[in-house]
Parts: C-alpha cells; structure tokens; sequence
C-alpha cells in the first residue's frame, strides 16, 4: 500500500508540524478546521483523570468518548454560544511536547507527545497537562487523524472541574 | 413538610417561607459565608447520613476503596471475613493516613511512618518489643483502626453517619426508599458501579449543586445545545413534546420529607432500562425488549413502565443525587469553601447488562453528564455565574424559589424540589442562625 510507504517516511519533525497546527487551529477556536482534520470513522478520548493507561471506553466511565459523528456534533455545540460553559470562550495556549513516533502500522503512525494547556476565562486560570496519543494516517494524500486521546496526568479534574475546551 | 416549618420569631432568617402569600425566598448569604458553613459541617454533615459507596465496589474480600466523606477521611472495606466496614483513615498512634491508594485489596493496613498495622477488620496486629508499652496496652482498643461512629446500607447503598444516636438510615431514608428501589430493581442480577470515576469539582457552594440536580425549570434553557445535539443523533425522533414543562403527562417535582425530593417524568432521551432510541438499531429494539419483558415479569406492568419510561433526579439530603436519565449516575459533593466544591460521579449499571448495552449505556452518561458532556460543563457555569452573582448580596440579597407553590402537586419544573431541600437545611442551621452566627 502506498500510505505504509508515506507512512514510513513521517519523520518526527513532520508529526510536530501537524501536532503544532492542530494546537494552533485550537488555539484560534478554529473548530471547523480542526474536525477536518479527523479521518471519518476516527475517534476522539479523554479518560479520566487518574486512570490506567489500558482503560477502555466502552467499559470503563471517560470524560469524553466521541465517535466521529458525536465529534461533528460537539464541535457544532462548541460553535453556538448555547454552548455556555465557553460563552464567552476561554482563553488557551496549548503546548506540545517530547513528540515521539510510537510505531508505524498499516492503521497509521502511533504518535505521543505531552502537552501542557492554559485555560483561562473571567480572571480565573487553569491548567490541565497529559499525553496525547495520535494515530495519523493519509487520506487522499493528506495527513488525518485516525484517532487521539487524551491523558490527563492529574490527580483529579480539581480544581479545573470541566473539560469543556477540546484540551 | 409543614411540621419542619419553624415560623415567626423562630423562623431560621435565613429561609423565608410565606404560604400565604406563596412566596419562598433563601438569603445568599446561606452561599457566601464561612461562619454558615461550620454551622452546616455541625448541624448537618456532622449529623446525617452520607453516602459512601456502593457494594458492589468491594466485590472480594478484602477489597478496600479510599473515600472523602463529610470532611473526613475514610477507608471502606470488605474484611477478611466478607463484612464491609468502614473506618476513620488515620493512624491511632500519631495520626498519618494509612491507606494511600485509592484502591486495592489487602489483607491488612499499614501505616509506613513508624509502621503500625492493622487487620482489615481494624484489630492491631503489631507485636511491640517487651517494655515499649505496658501489656494491656491495646485492651481499650486504643491502638486499633477506629470504625465509623455508624455504617448501614439499603439496597447496596452504604451511608456512614458521625453521630451515634442518629435514627436507622432506613427512617432516615423515608419516602426516598421508594426511589432507590426503582433504581436497585433495574436488574434481577443487582446493580453494580461502573469502572471508572469522575472527581471533579466547581466553583460554587455545594447547595447550588443540590438545587441544579433536580431543577426541571432549568433544562430547555440551560440545556438547548444538548437537546438539538439530541434531536439529530436520534434523527429527529425525540420526543421533544416531553420538555414542555407545566402540567406534561403528570411530570412532578415532590418533597419526600426529611429534606429529600425527587423529580419524575418522561424525557426525550434513550434510556438504557429500557427506552429504545433509533441509534441503537434493530439489535438495540429486541435487546430493550427483553429488558422492558424482564422488569414486567418481575415487577408487574405499572412498575416496569414507570421504571423504564420515566427519568428520575432524586436528592437524598444532603449531598447525594442519584439520576436516573440517560444513563444513571450517582453523585455526592461536599464543600471545601463556601464557593468551592469537590463533586464525585459514578456510573451504576445493571450487573448483568450485555457488553453492547453496556457500552450505549457510557456513550449515553457521556452525552449529557460529567466534566466533558454536553450538559454538565454548562451546570457548571451556571452555578458558577450565581455564586459571582451574590458578590452583590449586599445589594440584592434573596434568591426566589417560588415556582409553583400553589400547586398542590407541583409539576417537574417547578421548585418544590428546592423547596423541600431548603426547609431542611433552615429547619438543621436555625439555632444556629437564631443565636447569631453569620449575623
Ligand atoms: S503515625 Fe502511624 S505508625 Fe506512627
Ligand atoms: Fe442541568
């Protein structure tokens, strides 16, 4: 298969690119585009805070566990100002990390970094930091996301209390 | 409950309750003020049972889980010998936490400062050097873990109370048995907690929480991104007509006594025991099926349709929730400050869901609850926005939850859930407040 070949050749400095613009288009509140950048099919997890890495959604209680169609729909929330814990929106820089290419297969290329975010809104500022877990693949020539999760290193979700930013 | 009304020179000042003219007003100082909150850690966490976990959290024996209840530190524990326990997580000899997992199964508990250590059942098991200490050292208990002041459950609940001669959690419970019940029968095989919890937290007094678990008033406003989100995930099949408010097919809020109250009524949303929704597919309609055929043959017609079509938020005074929506959470909070507060969510299932339902079951929870869903985050700010709100008490220094007092049978957006909470919680602080605290 042709994408293995592309795949082969994700050296890690194109991995930061992508994982640098995703974080910008987040950065932006640019939702819309950031969702393109999701293969159709992917999907998109946050575990508790505190859990063991191997913990499974359809199992075990998450934060979020979307599904590409729920993803489409938690952007388009996002999106309406109905969506009030981000009305106004937040403030956020997103930071990434320590990005290491995990492993190569023909479901895409396992990429892990750590992340620091800031979210900040109406005086108060929060922290939230973790690994992210990609998987990209190409489609249609484009680099897209097969999957990612979200693994917050914290305790708790204290004194945060929400996960209402794509962190 | 009329017989908990303390009126005129002895009403609490706090709650302001006039019948007559069917006004109901809280003071927002009861959100903002230190002195309140040790009057509340006295007179009602000091003195009410609170929830500690569920059974099905110590399924082996000698399991333990590490849990924050009412300010304290607790172990709760399944002992050597299968009894579930419960105990104060200091160490007698000069007070470290002991247990420092959140989890796990142990034989016995040892405090690694100097290393002290205990049976699960609490009993010392330490031999001290001849001459440390005098023999009979241990013959008043004094070195063993110190159990809860009371640990009881109903229908797998466990509740601690610090307050010895308080009554039986049954009478406690009262009317709000009725509730669990529905919850407790959804499955012959027993309920159990699902892996997995959010502990989470809000800037707001935890009474806020209390109010905002079974406000009915609330959710088409606060909630409208959910329900569209709802209405195309269901491809335009919910029944939208159930979020009508006032008098709908007999949705009501009702006071159950003792400060517990409950709102019950038909909801738009899936119902994983048992309200088949289209995304679930033909697969989902027989399994839903055979659930909805098993409550009726255990339960009888009217039992099993109540159960599966409704949507309950009940609030056991003070600080436990139990929804019964979507999916079903159990939620306890305590307050850290006056506008602060650490939450704890879980999910109870039936244990003998299948793997498939299990996993609608989670996806539904994550649609609408905890610190990611499409709902919670929005309670949050909600409650976050009162308690910026009463920086203004000053000024304006009452919050009104009048709604529907003239009803006889207040409906399920009305306020008489609030209400019944509020008379409680005025009827437990009022000596308090009478002698001037907060004043
Ligand atoms: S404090 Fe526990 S052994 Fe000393
Ligand atoms: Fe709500």
């Amino acid at each position: 298969m042709s994408g293995v070949a592309t795949l082969t050749r994700l050296g890690r400095s194109e991995a930061e690119d992508f994982l640098f613009h995703e974080a910008a288009l987040l950065d932006e509140w640019r939702l819309d585009d950031w969702l393109a950048l999701f293969a159709e099919g992917a999907t998109y997890e946050v575990p508790p805070a505190n859990a063991d890495d191997g913990v499974r959604s359809a199992e075990s209680l998450f934060y979020i566990a979307d599904d590409y169609e729920r993803l489409g729909y938690r952007v388009a929330r996002l999106n309406d100002k109905g969506a009030h814990a981000e009305y106004p929106r937040s403030r956020c820089v997103r930071m990434i990390s320590n990005v290491r290419i995990l492993n190569q297969t023909a479901a895409g290329c396992e990429v892990s970094s750590v992340f620091i975010t800031f979210r900040s809104k109406a005086d108060v500022t929060d922290t939230y930091f973790g690994r992210h877990r990609h998987v990209l693949r190409p489609v249609g020539g484009a680099l897209k996301i097969a999957s990612k999760r979200t693994a917050l290193d914290m305790s708790s979700l204290r004194p945060q209390g929400r996960v209402s930013i794509i962190v | 409950m009329l017989d908990k009304l303390d009126s005129g020179e002895n009403a609490n000042p706090w709650v302001r309750e006039d019948i007559a003219g069917a006004r109901f007003k809280v003071s927002r100082k009861a959100f903002v003020d230190e002195a309140i909150l040790k009057l509340e850690r006295e007179q009602v966490f000091d003195r009410c049972w609170l929830y500690i976990g569920h059974e099905s959290e110590l399924p082996q024996i000698n399991d333990f889980v590490a849990r924050s209840v009412g300010g304290r530190d607790l172990i709760f524990n399944r002992d050597r010998s299968g009894q579930v326990r419960a105990f104060y997580n200091t160490c007698p000899h000069r007070g470290a936490q002991v247990v420092r997992e959140p989890r796990g199964n142990a034989m016995s508990f040892q405090c690694f400062y100097h290393g002290w250590a205990f049976n699960n059942n609490g009993a010392f098991a330490t031999r001290f050097k001849d001459g440390n200490y005098p023999p009979d050292f241990n013959s008043d208990g004094c070195a063993n873990l110190k159990p809860v002041t009371r640990l009881e459950s109903y229908r797998g609940l466990y509740f601690v109370c610090f307050l010895d001669t308080v009554e039986s959690l049954h009478d406690y419970l009262g009317n709000a048995c009725e509730y669990i019940d529905l919850v407790a029968d959804q499955s012959g095989a027993g309920m159990e907690i699902v892996a997995g919890e959010q502990a989470y937290s809000m800037r707001a007094n935890w009474k806020l929480l209390v109010e905002n678990s079974a406000d009915g008033y609330h959710a088409a406003t606060t909630h409208q991104t959910y329900f569209d989100y709802l209405m195309k995930a269901t491809g335009g099949t919910a029944d939208m007509s159930t979020m009508g408010g006032g008098d709908n097919r007999g949705n009501r809020g009702v006071d159950l006594g003792n400060g517990h109250a409950v709102v019950e009524g038909y909801a738009p949303w899936g119902r994983p025991v048992a309200n088949w929704i289209p995304p679930w597919g033909e697969a989902g309609k027989v399994e839903v099926a055979r659930i909805r055929a098993d409550l009726e043959s255990r339960l009888g017609f009217a039992t099993a349709d109540r159960i599966a079509r409704k949507s309950r938020n009940l609030i056991i005074f003070p600080n436990l929730v139990i929804n019964d929506v979507m999916a079903l959470t159990v939620r306890t909070f305590y307050p850290v400050a006056p506008d602060f507060m650490h939450v704890n969510a879980w999910a109870l299932a039936p244990k003998d869901e299948s793997e498939q339902m299990r996993k609608w079951r989670l996806f539904n929870y994550l649609e609408f609850l905890g610190p990611g869903g499409f709902a919670t985050p929005d309670d949050n700010e909600a409650l976050e926005l009162c308690q910026k709100g009463y920086r203004n008490l000053k000024e304006v220094g009452w919050n009104d939850i009048s709604k529907g007092m003239l009803r006889a049978e207040p409906f399920g957006d009305d306020e008489s859930q609030m209400r019944a909470f509020w008379r409680e919680w005025g009827h437990r602080t009022r000596e308090g407040a009478l002698q001037g605290v907060g004043a």
